[in-house]
């Protein structure tokens, strides 16, 4: 496909997703309105008062019941979307196990915002790790351009026929859903075409084969959501670990289609100054602008530094992420989100199996930062990257797990 | 487990029922008893076909009750409520 002309218009994240999901146009979007909602949700519904979408908007009366809705209309063989943000992502948690095993490609967008108690509002990942074993596929936004563009191409991934599950678009609460930015827009048709219409797999059901949707006129009958023992189970769950690894490949193919559109090309992760790198900064989300800024600056100062953002954190791409660190001397990893009385953070024990068992590796330590909104500043970074090369050196004593940014 | 079931690769995606689970003869998880029906004083009123909770009850080509033991659980419901104890319950 060839380049095609965008518009730049101010927007905030949320309004960027709303804006995004405005131009798919799904069939339904089911949401609890009020707080933890974000400003995603008020926008859209703007959209459907003024006529400018045709989508069926359900305000609905708790999280639950919004996932629900969503896999009923899925189920259906309807395009569905919703989106919440910590506490309401946790009402969600038992819906996001049936929306997944039932392989129903929803698209839903969290704003990562911390989980109670106290309660805090602002950023950070604990909503999302609670979610993270759920099937869902999960990516993490830098910024609002790429919560725009991964909005889009969320609905590409979920209904590749070789994938069929949902996925969960992350963005950074308040640091990217109300940050003010300058996003590049693809026009309407162009999204709608990039999309097209949800393509309906076909299975076999028990009267033969029919396309995966329900079908209330008993002409192609299907029966989900069924009853599975011991000796059926385990093999529902093979098939949705063997979608996850194929939606590895999925991911780089709808994000190259999706440059050779835009010119903003989005794999699985996402690598800034590594080729030549002694130390790589790694971690998820809007923090890694940052930690891009410091490198900047330690290579001022003579020091190699180079940042891995991982973009696609469920499917982990283990091997893409080895290639991408070789011959990088230390790691640090950044986590947003703690695993209280786990050996380390959670994206800490992903990377720490990523080089298990090999003869060669760089040293890893993990950092903990960030959480309930706590900033962290490229000072911080600097001293991070500088600790792990100190730590290369004089090798690591005790846990290697450390805080950024918390008071004694 | 049992090679007769399918492999991960053969089954339909998203644990969608394969065949008609009318292939699962729940009659063989009843227990201890069983419905008979006395045709002498079945008047054919259909009160146990609407009142059993597997559908395995239903009337016969002379109007009479009749029971499915493929899917009979022997809960006894068609028994109680028969307004004309016409159905009993037999040890198996």
């Amino acid at each position: 496909m060839a380049r095609v002309e965008q518009r730049r218009i101010g927007m905030m994240g949320d309004e960027a997703v709303a804006y995004a999901i405005k131009q798919v146009e799904p069939d339904v979007v089911a949401a609890y309105p009020i707080t933890p909602q974000t400003i995603i949700v008020e926008r859209f519904s703007d959209y459907v008062a003024d006529g400018l979408v045709r989508t069926e908007f359900v305000a609905i009366e708790s999280e639950h019941s919004a996932l629900s809705a969503c896999v009923g209309a899925a189920a259906a063989g309807a395009r569905a979307f919703t989106a919440t943000a910590s506490q309401g992502l946790a009402l969600m948690w038992e819906i996001l196990y049936i929306a997944s095993s039932m392989r129903l490609p929803i698209v839903m967008v969290i704003v990562n915002r911390a989980l109670s108690a106290p309660i805090n509002i602002h950023c950070d990942h604990s909503d999302a790790m609670g979610a993270r074993d759920s099937g869902w596929i999960q990516l993490f936004c830098e910024n609002c351009q790429e919560a725009y563009d991964t909005a889009i191409q969320a609905w590409r991934i979920a209904e590749h026929p070789d994938v069929q599950l949902p996925v969960m678009v992350c963005l950074d609460g308040f640091v990217v859903s109300h940050t003010l930015e300058d996003i590049e827009v693809l026009p309407d048709e162009v999204v709608k075409e990039f999309v097209g219409e949800r393509p309906l797999v076909r299975v076999m059901g028990h009267e033969g084969e029919v396309p995966y949707r329900l079908d209330p006129t008993g002409r192609e009958p299907l029966s989900m959501g069924t009853f599975a023992m011991y000796d059926l189970y385990f093999e529902y769950k093979r098939q949705q670990e063997e979608a996850m690894r194929a939606a590895l490949k999925v991911i780089e193919e709808v994000g190259r289609e999706y440059g050779e559109l835009t010119g903003r090309y989005y794999g699985l992760i996402d690598q800034y100054k590594l080729e030549d790198a002694e130390v790589a900064i790694v971690g998820l989300g809007s923090s890694m602008g940052t930690a891009k800024d410091a490198a900047d600056e330690l290579r001022d100062e003579g020091i190699r530094a180079g940042v891995l953002r991982i973009r696609s954190f469920r499917p982990f791409p283990t091997e893409t992420v080895r290639e991408a660190l070789k011959g990088v001397k230390t790691v640090a990893v950044m986590d947003r989100a703690l695993s209280f009385g786990g050996p380390a953070g959670p994206l800490m024990m992903d990377m720490a199996t990523v080089f298990y068992g090999l003869k060669e590796g760089p040293t890893m330590l993990n950092y903990i930062y960030g959480l309930g909104g706590r900033d962290i500043s490229t000072d911080d970074f600097k001293a991070v990257a500088q600790d792990a090369l100190r730590a290369a050196e004089e090798g690591v004593e005790g846990l290697p797990v450390k805080f950024v940014g918390v008071r004694e | 487990m049992s090679s007769s079931l399918p492999g991960w690769k053969e089954l339909p995606m998203g644990g969608v029922a394969f065949r008609p689970s009318t292939d699962i003869k729940t009659g063989e998880w009843r227990l201890g008893f069983r419905p008979v029906v006395k045709e002498e004083k079945c008047v054919g009123c259909a009160m146990c076909v609407v009142l059993c909770p597997d559908m395995a009850m239903g009337l016969g080509e002379e109007g009479k009750a009749q029971v499915n033991y493929d899917y009979c659980k022997g809960c006894g419901i068609c028994a109680r409520e028969c307004p004309y104890g016409a159905i009993e319950m037999v040890p198996e």
